[in-house]
């Protein structure tokens, strides 16, 4: 075992510390809440600590020295887009005259937000080949759920209520069976052929009179283009279907080809991946859903109208799915992407993802010299490395290359996914790293192949710098400890 | 572009990777290529992305407005801390913290603010975030469908109309029906009929809200909890203003299995309404049941404690089609902003922001109240929001105040056609002395000029 590196940065629970007395003075003092209202409202204790506010500064600096964002280093975890978010669009979703709008706020008063939502939806219409965008979605996963409700309502309008099944390639991400489930639709896993993509013939065989939607990635999560995806659309369009497209891999083909013209009928983008917002430790994101003509009128409320010169926000759409969310968008975070346009132009945007795949494509050259890469060809943004030789002769897996490479600075690739690749490491650079931490990267992974080879026992073991070793995951499940609880 | 590659770069890849273009590594097939020119806003440099957005920043003129505006979006005061730490790059680019090693940090953060939930809702868990308060209304049902396998639902019609149209694009999804509950004179939800419909054990649950949509204290009497807990009907709490939590009793002290709630009102700003941050709390035996990620404490190799997110069999990235929910993406960094802010005011400052806002709002419910032409509509007690009665449409009332600067509240009518004369106003910590004269001032004009006609 190894010894536990010091660990400084380590900061008791919050409710571990602090004493009564020591409140902060943000507010005015000496009313009683019973002066307001009867008793039998009001609660008995409330028992949280008072900290100062230097304690509080200093316990959650703490905790941001024990947590590896972009802003700290190398980030390549596949179909997430850890590209590098740009200061300059917090800087502009901080603007008072943003930040404080509050949502009921009449349209003829937030004209400048209206505006900013719609210049975001035009441009991205532009961008994907798509007629409409709703910026509702909160996150992919909801843009999912919507499109799914939509394909359902769809369907009934046009009576026909006998389409329940959502086809899913077996590479998807994990939201699109689920967010097929949410909507009472059966899901068909689709086996992916030799080269990883989409069998035209294989899914033929599930297409008819019951086929809803299908969803597809593209390129899909092995980093491959779907290169008859033409073919794909066209099948499930003469089966009655419609097709979707899941946009977490969009930063491979922005601005150089458009699921619209791939034939998609609905698709999202994830803001937080492809135009920049920061991912937050996992959220909150932003999701907006496109949809083609036919569609629109279905879109979720509300909806940004230009009329003349001036925006509205339209809640009368009578086809309309409905809301997803308490408020219109995730403004402050439509902000950000459209800086992050403004930053960039048509052009720029284009040329994200040309070097975005070019990093992918240099990477898995350079990889590929001591991992196996399953499917060896031109990827696009990311590809997939496989660690089921070295494992078969060392016994060191995937898993322990992840944690190798935190011990030498490095944010693990995704792991384990998609399934359908043994021992699966899923690389994604983005195009916001130099050739410089490129090749760095490249040197420490061979470090750990190399020393895998020689010594399993040193990578067995990683990682040994980090604050603390590889948890207890199956502790954490059986005994679930997920609070703390005030000594009674 | 944030791009850093210089052309010898490019060259030097490109030669690597044995291609001789940037096109021929993006080649698609002809049927799907790009033939249209992209129309998207133009590239500027970061001088004048500056000067666009505070030019369109600048058009919104209701950001400087005195507003009375509430419904579920509270302005209050954020100490500027928050945004110090909160704005550390180590936490605002983080991914979800798949690599407990090296997101201990993070994981520590996420499990203070599930504490920080439980100890505010008096429940035995919390889940790290979902997107809103709408959205954790529409996962707790789901809950409860999923607990007792009913098919239909109920809710107060004096829940906010936001979070019930959600919840309705949400059922439609699961074929579920919702039937709802009427309001009683005094604001609170008429709850008579809670027993019967009950008793017929055809509910999945029953959601209540309190403080609700009109800022009323709306909780359920022992006859009526007791008789949807012996129906197996699981009472639901929707909470759109946490900050209440620090003046009124806990839900589970009215009964609550599961709350749902928004907690913008802990340091998140307005922002043209997101991003928020939702949250589900639950009694232990719905653990199993919860949607989305859930921090856990438990101890590495070495016996060291640690923080890793677990339970993750519940999830979509395991489970697929049979997940709790399809979440993914939540809300970690506006979770992590309401964490500093609890951390930051203490039960100190929380029992007195919530004493600010119960004084403000009585000084505007009686100032508003005093005048002639307007009426509080309803008498039981209330937290921050009132209705007040202009006995004209509201709509119009509201209108002649945007001329004169002041958004006045939200016009009830646009939701329940019966209080189509009613204004919902908010006053917080916020709200100052003077903004409550210029309201007051302003609405005597509005309300006289229409006596008059």
């Amino acid at each position: 075992m190894s010894t536990p590196v010091s660990d400084q940065t380590a900061s008791p629970l919050i409710f571990e510390s602090g004493q009564d007395g020591r409140a902060n003075r943000y507010f005015s003092r000496g009313k009683q809440l019973s002066e307001f209202l009867p008793r039998e409202a009001l609660r008995e204790d409330l028992p949280i600590p008072d900290n100062s506010e230097m304690d509080v500064v200093r316990h959650f600096t703490r905790l941001s020295q024990r947590t590896f964002g972009i802003d700290v280093g190398f980030y390549p975890l596949g179909s997430c887009t850890m590209k590098y978010n740009p200061r300059v669009n917090d800087a502009m979703a901080s603007l008072p005259a943003l930040r404080d709008l509050h949502p009921y706020t009449p349209d003829a008063f937030a004209q400048g937000a209206l505006r900013i939502m719609w210049e975001l939806e035009r441009s991205l219409c532009s961008l994907f080949g798509m007629a409409a965008f709703s910026l509702n979605p909160a996150a992919g996963a909801h843009a999912e759920l919507a499109a799914l409700l939509i394909a359902k309502a769809y369907f009934k309008s046009r009576g026909e209520t006998r389409r329940d099944k959502v086809i899913v390639p077996d590479t998807a991400h994990g939201t699109n069976p689920a967010s097929a489930a949410m909507c009472g639709f059966k899901v068909i896993s689709l086996k992916s052929d030799k080269r990883g993509r989409v069998s035209v013939d294989e899914l033929k065989k599930h297409l008819g009179a019951d086929t809803a939607v299908c969803m597809m990635t593209n390129p899909n999560t092995l980093g491959l283009f779907e290169d008859h995806v033409h073919e794909i659309t066209r099948a499930v369009h003469e089966a009655g279907g419609l097709c979707y497209y899941d946009g977490a891999n969009a930063n491979a083909l922005m601005g150089n080809a458009r699921p619209g013209d791939m034939g998609f009928d609905l698709m999202h983008l994830n803001l937080h991946k492809t135009f920049t917002i920061p991912h937050g430790g996992g959220g909150a994101g932003a999701g907006p859903l496109g949809v083609v003509k036919q569609l629109v009128d279905f879109l979720p409320t509300p909806y940004v109208r230009k009329k003349n010169d001036s925006f509205v926000l339209d809640f009368d759409v009578p086809k309309s799915i409905g809301p997803m969310r308490s408020f219109w968008s995730n403004f402050a975070h439509i902000v950000r992407a459209l800086a992050y346009i403004y930053a960039n132009g048509a052009e720029g945007l284009t040329k994200v993802s040309q070097l975005a795949v070019l990093n992918a494509n240099y990477l898995r050259v350079k990889i590929r010299e001591f991992l196996e890469t399953p499917y060896d060809e031109t990827c696009r943004h990311e590809f997939v490395a496989s660690a089921q030789e070295l494992k078969k002769a060392t016994a060191v897996r995937a898993l322990d290359i992840a944690k190798a490479l935190l011990d030498r600075g490095y944010m693990a690739p995704t792991i384990y996914f998609p399934l359908i690749v043994p021992e699966c490491l899923m690389i994604e650079p983005t195009e916001t790293e130099s050739k410089e931490t490129l090749d760095a990267f490249v040197d420490a992974l061979r470090d750990i192949v190399e020393t895998a080879k020689r010594d399993p026992e040193q990578i067995l073991a990683a990682p040994v710098t980090t604050v603390v070793g590889r948890l207890d995951e199956t502790r954490a499940a059986r005994q679930p400890d997920l609070r703390w609880y005030p000594s009674p | 572009m944030y791009t850093p590659h210089t052309e010898r770069d490019i060259a030097q890849m490109l030669q690597a990777v044995g291609v001789d273009s940037l096109d021929a590594l993006l080649r698609v097939p002809d049927a799907v290529k790009l033939r249209e020119r992209l129309d998207v806003v133009p590239a500027l440099p970061e001088t004048e992305i500056v000067r666009r957005f505070e030019e369109l920043a600048r058009m919104n003129a209701g950001a400087s407005c005195v507003s009375f505006l509430g419904a579920g979006s509270y302005r209050h005061y954020a100490p500027p801390a928050i945004t110090a730490l909160a704005m550390r790059g180590e936490f605002l680019t983080a991914y979800t913290p798949y690599q407990a090693e090296v997101s201990q940090g993070y994981l520590q953060a996420i499990y203070e603010w599930q504490t920080y939930i439980c100890l505010l809702t008096g429940m035995d868990i919390a889940n790290a975030s979902v997107y809103d308060g709408a959205t954790a209304l529409a996962e707790a049902a789901i809950m409860a469908i999923n607990a007792n396998g009913r098919q239909k639902i109920l809710v107060s019609r004096a829940v906010h109309p936001n979070y019930r149209a959600v919840l309705k694009t949400y059922c439609d999804g699961l074929d579920v029906a919702i039937e709802e509950l009427p309001i009683a004179e005094d604001g609170t939800t008429d709850l008579r009929e809670l027993a019967r419909l009950a008793a017929s054990k055809e509910y999945a649950c029953v959601a209540l809200q309190s403080p609700n949509f009109f800022g009323v204290i709306d909780t359920p009497g022992a006859a009526e909890q007791a008789a949807s807990k012996a129906s197996g009907t699981v009472l639901v709490a929707v909470v759109a203003e946490a900050l209440s939590l620090g003046a009124l009793q806990a839900p589970s002290q009215w009964g609550a299995e599961i709350v749902a709630g928004e907690a913008q009102s802990f340091g998140v700003p307005m922002a043209y309404g997101g991003p928020y941050v939702g949250f589900i709390a639950s009694t232990k035996e719905h653990l199993r049941r919860i949607p989305g990620r859930l921090a856990g404490k438990t101890v590495d190799s070495n016996g060291k404690e640690g923080y890793v997110l677990t339970l993750q069999a519940r999830e979509q990235h395991i489970r697929r089609e049979r997940a709790t929910s399809n979440i993914c993406t939540n809300q970690a960094h506006c979770a992590l902003i309401a964490t500093m802010y609890l951390a930051l005011v203490g039960k100190t400052g929380l029992r007195d922001v919530a004493a600010a806002n119960l004084e403000r709002t009585r000084e505007l419910a009686e100032a508003v109240d005093a005048i002639d032409g307007c009426s509080l509509h309803f008498t039981a007690p209330h937290f921050n929001e009132i209705v007040v009665c202009v006995h004209q449409p509201a709509k119009h009332a509201l209108a002649k105040l945007e001329q004169r600067g002041i958004l006045g509240g939200v016009d009830l009518g646009r939701y329940y056609p019966e209080y189509a004369n009613c204004i919902l106003m908010a006053a917080t910590e916020m709200t100052t002395t003077q903004d409550i004269q210029l309201l007051t001032k302003a609405l005597h004009e509005v309300v006289h000029v229409h006596a008059r006609v």
